[in-house]
């Protein structure tokens, strides 16, 4: 369990990390946090010519409000996001869905911008990224951009980001007011990947009414989804409303099948999982905690 | 100290804990003892089957930095097969020759610089296999139509023999109701944080090896090992390292890798280190065997046992690999775990498949065997009408009984059943969980208790393998018994004590309780004895039982420990009551002095009677042997060899433990929820509270494993599906149900300390107790661990739960 041979790159400013994308593209793997790419190098799953260690970016790294929303630089840790009051109070569904990445220990080091450019279909910050309806900020010598998440993530592992290219940022709609957010999973361990996650937003009227309602998976497909609940604008918030749409969900999506879980499993936990956290989340949109 | 005012049986804290816990323990992996080491790498096979038609090494024996590339066949030249106690024509090799026989199967070895360059090396050799059908089902491997694994055996059935004791045909025909389970155990492992490492040296003028390692025994396998190298055993030195980062068997299954390394090293000439890595060691090490077939129980309708038959047939992997069948034979001679019951038939069939070669794992074919017995206990209490609890009560050995003789063999030292399952009951509340669980069903949620109780063998009789053979084949093959237990305790020139165990530790705490006894001996404190427990076979005192496995250290070589020590305290007492002028018998050895019973002023220092030995032979009493160097060879009493009717006395000692478990399925996602886990242990005399809790503990969260989540998952075509720890599911702390512990210990009468071995614990009982309950939630029977999320689910649903 040794890597291959790869030439190590330090880069210590963007410039310099986007001068080694644009010599290496797609030979070069980035190194953030290091948790699945480390595993990944030592099993020679991954076999980059370079590694591009972008750790003493300093403007990779922090958390700040921008247009309203929050963004969290790519390197911005998870442990440091976890223990951030901004996006406790801004990104409400974020702070709940951490404590499901990984070990205390791997937060330590791993970031949120490594999690969404590995893009493992059950990973909690993609997911979380997608249902809120964030965007991802990219850079490569010449050229910055940004994607929504919902055109970002393309299947297991693959993304919208082209070989040249830097995740800069992670930028994170603000929970507004009449809005609710919980998240779920189920694994068979703490801190495993989940076999299913769900992510619910809900947005509730004064008089009760669902105004907006969504539920984004992870871990069912190959990558996350959201699933299309447009039709329950206008219902009642309610835990009838809230199972109805998980069953909805359930039934529109098309599971994977591995040794850990079948197909029926998936979809079982979709109904089960979805309708308890669309449940929480028409709650907390009927009661806003803050 | 304890209340008795000794130091054994008091909670003294571990001696290991300093250097382990500040990082200064020395492992196997620290280790250069020698210059000029080459690092070794395996090419493993990716096939579960396949024919070898040639291995192309050429590119990668010229790639920089390698020294030199090994196959089957260069191994082959090299060494001879190793045998195991199953007289069949399969050879075995450390290395795949013609054919592989399982995915992780050692193809090929490189020997580089460093690991990077070995490893690169490996993607550069070219093996062109001819894939043949995999074997991975045992009834399809068992049909005639099957592919062979070993041609030469014309079967993948390696080994079948039948017994019975005395007459269950009867016993079955007279029944009121006999309960049949046909039952499935997984395959599971033990996963210590230490994978398996070693160092292999061979020197010329005369020929002979020394290999470090962190090899456990048992060392019966050094002459298997030396057998197959081609040299006497005088010429095979082992060596561990000073510490083992964990075992719970596993690390028995490193000694063909030492073979493999020690003719590479002769090979290659140089020093050979291999550390495995985890990927190699889900692959490659070994595990314990899966199980399947029947069990029967027929039982008078009051509940009582009244005969028992075994069917099991027993997945040994691609090869039968020394010491096994071991594991289907240690709780052979115990066939009527805890009851009463005289009339049991076993009918034992080993099958080959491409899966992984099975060896030690802790409890060593305890849970497979208390899977089928105490599934059955309470599935027969169902089936009945009668209590968990009660059907066992009504069955057990009675506490008059002791010592008692099973039908197969064992002889039962000591102990009280009855009072350990009433204290089960006690801390687990019972009338008010089945009160509980009552409600709960009511409600229709998925609520059960189940139980389990086993009889723990500790301290192996070497013999009982030889069950393997007909007694026609033993009597050809010539006496077998005992297992011997050693300890050398020496005290240098300074007057300072030393004690050898060779006990070849992997975390138990050894140390601590070798100085415990021996403190309590010489009149010391534990700090005051260093204690070495690494094994080197050249230069210690050690036999064929020597080693670190089936409880043996407290039920054994606690014994050795407590008989060297007496020696050297009658030798310092001799001593002392010359220069004091009185008679031996006279002086007592307390508190670091030799001193005269009720005159405590008239003492010496221990330390200055005990350098008198070396510093001034002259003054010694006359006749006394100079130094003090006192090695003490036990072989526990009443190990005789298997009789001609295959009854044997399989082990020393046997402890007894009773667990309790009650568990809620959640009918939506099947999570199960342990609500309650009781365990109650008899040990005999504890040594270390500390370390019996800790054992308890350990053995708890191994069997708590296979019961909800460890698998080595095999696909159809053998490919391993849990070849990394992302998908071998290891129990981690979060998810450790709260364990309730307690005690009813009885002495036993077959050590000097009373002390029973006691390392298995829950790790035999844990996935039973689970099962049992989880048959109890969900109302049916056919339930099989591991119990995982999905697996639940889909029973809790068939059962008629949501979903």
């Amino acid at each position: 369990m040794k890597p291959a041979p790869f030439e190590y790159c330090r880069a210590d400013t963007l410039d310099e990390a986007l001068e080694l994308m644009a010599e290496f593209g797609a030979e070069a793997s980035v190194l953030a946090g290091g948790m699945s790419l480390g595993p990944m190098l030592n099993m020679r799953l991954a076999r980059p010519v370079a590694v591009v260690d972008i750790n003493p970016v300093a403007a990779l790294a922090g958390i700040r409000e921008a247009d309203g929303g929050v963004e969290t630089g790519a390197l911005c840790r998870q442990v440091d996001a976890l223990g951030c009051g901004l996006l406790r109070d801004a990104v409400p569904l974020l702070a709940e869905a951490l404590p499901f990445v990984g070990h205390f220990q791997t937060r330590n080091r791993g970031t949120l911008g490594g999690s969404v450019c590995h893009a493992d279909p059950s990973a909690e910050i993609p997911l979380a990224l997608l249902t809120l309806g964030g965007e991802i900020a990219l850079r490569r010598k010449d050229r910055a951009r940004t994607v929504p998440a919902e055109d970002f993530f393309e299947g297991i592992f693959v993304t919208a980001r082209e070989p040249e290219e830097i995740v800069t940022a992670l930028r994170w709609p603000r929970c507004g007011k009449g809005a609710g957010h919980a998240f779920a999973e189920i694994a068979q361990r703490h801190g495993d990947f989940a076999i299913a996650a769900v992510a619910a937003s809900a947005s509730v009227s004064a008089r009760g009414a669902v105004t907006a309602l969504s539920l984004g998976l992870g871990g069912v497909e190959d990558r996350p989804r959201l699933a299309d609940l447009a039709d329950f604008a206008g219902a009642p918030a309610t835990p009838a409303t809230a199972a109805e749409a998980a069953a909805l969900a359930a039934d529109r999506v098309d599971p994977i099948e591995d040794p850990k879980a079948s197909a029926a499993y998936r979809r079982q936990l979709v109904r089960v999982l979805g309708a308890r956290a669309l449940e929480r989340a028409l709650e907390r949109a009927a009661a806003p905690p803050c | 100290m304890s209340a008795g005012g000794g130091w054994v049986g008091a909670p003294v804290p571990r001696k290991e804990d300093e250097a382990l816990l500040t990082g200064h323990a020395r492992f196997i992996d620290d280790m250069e003892p020698v210059p000029g080491i080459r690092h070794a790498a395996l090419l493993r096979s990716p096939h579960a089957h396949a024919e070898i038609r040639s291995v192309d090494v050429a590119r990668a024996a010229a790639h920089s930095g390698v020294h030199g590339v090994l196959t089957g066949a260069h191994i082959a030249a090299a060494i001879g097969p190793i045998p195991s106690a199953v007289r069949v024509p399969i050879d075995y090799y450390p290395i795949a020759l013609e054919k592989v026989r399982y995915a992780g199967e050692p193809v090929a070895l490189v020997a580089a610089d460093d690991r990077y360059v070995a490893e690169d090396a490996l993607e550069l050799i070219e093996v062109d296999y001819r894939p043949l059908p995999p074997v991975i089902d045992l009834k399809a491997a068992m049909a005639g139509d099957a592919a062979l694994l070993h041609e030469a055996v014309g079967s993948n059935v390696v080994h079948r023999r039948e017994f019975r004791y005395g007459d269950p045909e009867t016993a079955f025909a007279e029944a009121d109701r006999i309960v049949r389970l046909d039952w499935t155990f997984p395959r599971y492992s033990s996963t210590p944080m230490e994978t398996y490492g070693a160092v292999a040296q061979f020197e010329p003028a005369p020929d002979r090896y020394t290999i470090w390692s962190n090899f456990q025994g048992p060392f019966i396998l050094h002459a298997l090992m030396s057998g197959a190298l081609g040299v006497p055993g005088n010429r095979l030195r082992l060596i561990t390292a000073p510490q083992s980062g964990g075992s719970f068997g596993i690390k028995q299954g490193m000694y063909p890798y030492l073979v493999l390394l020690a003719a590479a090293s002769r090979l290659l000439g140089a020093p050979l280190k291999w550390i495995e890595d985890r990927l190699e060691h889900l692959v490659g090490s070994s595990s314990a065997s899966n199980r399947e077939d029947a069990v029967e129980a027929a039982f008078l309708s009051d509940g009582t046992l009244t005969g028992l038959s075994f069917r099991n047939v027993v997945d040994v992997g691609a090869y039968i690999r020394a010491p096994e069948p071991a594991s289907v034979y240690r709780m052979h001679s115990a066939s009527n775990g805890a009851y009463r019951v005289r009339n049991i038939a076993v009918d034992n069939r080993l099958v080959t498949t491409n899966r992984l070669p099975i060896g030690l794992n802790r409890g060593y074919g305890g849970p497979q065997f208390f899977f089928a017995l105490e599934r059955a206990m309470d599935a027969g209490a169902r089936a009945l009408g009668i209590d968990i609890a009660e059907i066992r009560r009504r069955n057990f050995v009675p506490r008059d009984a002791f010592p008692y003789c099973a039908p197969a063999g064992a002889i039962y030292d000591a102990g009280d059943y009855e009072a350990a399952l009433d204290r089960t009951l006690e801390l687990a509340g019972y009338d008010a969980l089945r009160a509980e669980r009552d409600r709960a069903k009511a409600e229709g949620r998925l609520f059960g208790i189940g139980l389990a109780t086993a009889v723990e063998p500790s301290g192996s009789n070497m013999a009982y393998v030889t069950l393997a053979q007909t007694p026609e084949e033993r009597a050809r093959a010539g006496g077998r018994s005992g297992g011997l237990g050693t300890c050398t305790i020496s005290i240098d020139p300074s007057g300072s004590v030393t004690v050898k165990t060779v006990s070849t530790p992997a975390g138990q705490g050894h140390a601590t309780v070798a100085a415990q006894v021996a403190a309590d001996a010489l009149g010391l404190a534990p700090d005051d004895i260093d204690v070495v427990t690494e094994i080197d076979t050249l230069t210690g005192a050690w036999s064929l039982a020597s080693g670190n496995y089936a409880n043996r250290f407290s039920s054994v070589v606690v014994d050795a420990i407590g008989e060297a020590a007496r020696s050297v305290a009658e030798k310092i007492r001799k001593v002392a009551a010359e220069d004091l002028e009185v008679a031996a018998e006279d002086v007592e050895l307390a508190d670091g002095a030799a001193r005269v019973v009720g005159v405590p002023e008239k003492s010496l220092p221990f330390r200055r009677v005990a350098a008198k030995t070396h510093w001034h032979p002259a003054g010694l009493p006359d006749g006394m042997a100079p130094g003090v160097f006192e090695t003490a060879i036990l072989s526990p009493p009443g190990l005789g060899p298997p009789d001609e009717q295959d009854r044997v006395a399989s082990a020393v000692t046997f402890g007894f433990i009773c667990d309790l478990a009650a568990v809620e399925i959640d009918p939506g996602t099947g999570r199960i929820e342990v609500r309650k886990y009781v365990s109650v242990h008899d040990v005999g005399a504890q040594l270390n509270p500390l370390i019996v809790e800790g054992q308890i503990v350990g053995g708890f969260a191994h069997g708590i494993a296979g019961a909800l989540m460890e698998e080595m998952v095999y696909d159809k075509d053998g490919n391993p599906l849990s070849g990394s720890f992302a998908d071998y599911l290891c129990i981690t702390a979060p998810e450790m149900p709260k364990l309730t512990i307690g005690h009813v210990d009885t002495p036993s009468p077959h050590t000097a300390l009373g002390a029973k071995g006691m390392g298995d614990g829950c790790s035999m009982l844990a996935p039973t107790a689970i099962a049992n309950a989880v048959a109890d939630a969900l109302g049916r029977e056919d339930v099989e661990p591991p119990f995982t999320l999905n697996r639940l689910w889909s029973l809790a649903a068939e059962a008629g739960g949501d979903g």
